[in-house]
């Protein structure tokens, strides 16, 4: 089984590099740039084939090490 | 003083704060490596400053997570003293030793530059032999230094007396211009900027010295 994870920063955490893409997409000319906000993606293969346990184990793995909740939130999606 | 000075690999300020140690104490730290379990018998353990395991995923994140900081956790949980600095700091907030986060700096820019400091708080063993209110000059380093907490994180330092040193000129966009704060047993530092560049004034100051000062008058 293959999971993805996006790690974003959360709402309301300041996203300076999301802020600097921004206005470097307005100055290209892509006038209709609002916010952005950037992130990550971790792709991780798994010796898993049950998705209850597999989502189970990732979301062990973004709270200990692939996220610091502190800042950033994240997304699991699964793949067989 | 019995000190330590953990090395990560991709440190490069433990031998920095090798020296310093050395020409504050008398006598030299030990040198710990990231995979030691276990520390010998100190009074003080510095993480130092550096881009241990590259930075990569986040700063301090590998690092946190290495079998020596397992021990200096223990170590900090029986009241020993921890003294983070730069990426130090950032790998006892991602250990949770300190709340918050170190995040990039507002400017997105890598910052290299002695800042003025202004000392908040001196009754602890880091800072006691600083006076209240006093300025200080310590150089500081780093692309990610912009220090995040919630409201009442903030608050709950600011009321504890936690927040040892602030930004005169606030560089990287901490909030409140925090630049060094205290756990809630006052017996863990985190801050950015490098006491340990400003112990000869060879090297451009002696700022720094005060702070090994307090850690030596507080644990001999």
């Amino acid at each position: 089984m293959k999971a993805r994870v996006f790690v974003t920063l959360k709402t309301g955490v300041l996203d300076p590099q999301g802020k600097a893409i921004g206005h470097a997409l307005n100055g290209l000319g892509f006038a209709s740039v609002g916010e952005v906000r950037q992130g990550k993606v971790i792709d991780l293969e798994l010796n898993e084939t049950d998705e209850a346990k597999a989502k189970a184990e990732v979301k062990a793995m973004c709270d200990k090490l692939l996220a610091n909740t502190v800042i950033e939130k994240y997304e699991i999606e699964l793949k067989a | 003083m019995k000190s330590a000075v953990i090395v990560f690999p991709a440190a490069n300020c433990d031998r920095d704060a090798k020296v310093a140690l050395t020409q504050m104490t008398g006598q030299a730290p030990h040198m710990v490596w990231h995979q030691d379990s276990e520390l010998p018998q100190v009074d003080l353990v510095v993480l130092p400053g550096g881009f241990s395991y590259g930075d990569y995923l986040r700063c301090g994140a590998m690092a946190s997570q290495s079998a020596v900081m397992k021990a200096v956790k223990a170590h900090a949980d029986k009241g020993g003293m921890v003294l983070g600095i730069c990426n130090g700091f950032q790998v006892l907030t991602e250990t949770g030793l300190l709340p918050g986060a170190l995040m990039r700096n507002a400017g997105l820019k890598f910052i290299c530059k002695p800042v003025a400091l202004s000392v908040e708080e001196t009754q602890n063993a880091f800072a006691r032999h600083y006076e209240k209110g006093q300025e200080i000059t310590i150089p500081v380093a780093h692309g990610e230094g912009n220090y995040y907490a919630d409201d009442e994180t903030l608050d709950r330092l600011e009321g504890e007396g936690r927040v040892v040193f602030r930004y005169k000129a606030n560089p990287n966009g901490s909030a409140r211009d925090i630049a060094g704060i205290l756990n809630d047993k006052r017996n863990v530092m985190g801050m950015m900027p490098h006491p340990e560049r400003v112990v000869d004034p060879v090297t451009g100051g002696t700022d720094g010295r005060a702070l090994f000062q307090s850690l030596i008058e507080t644990l001999s």
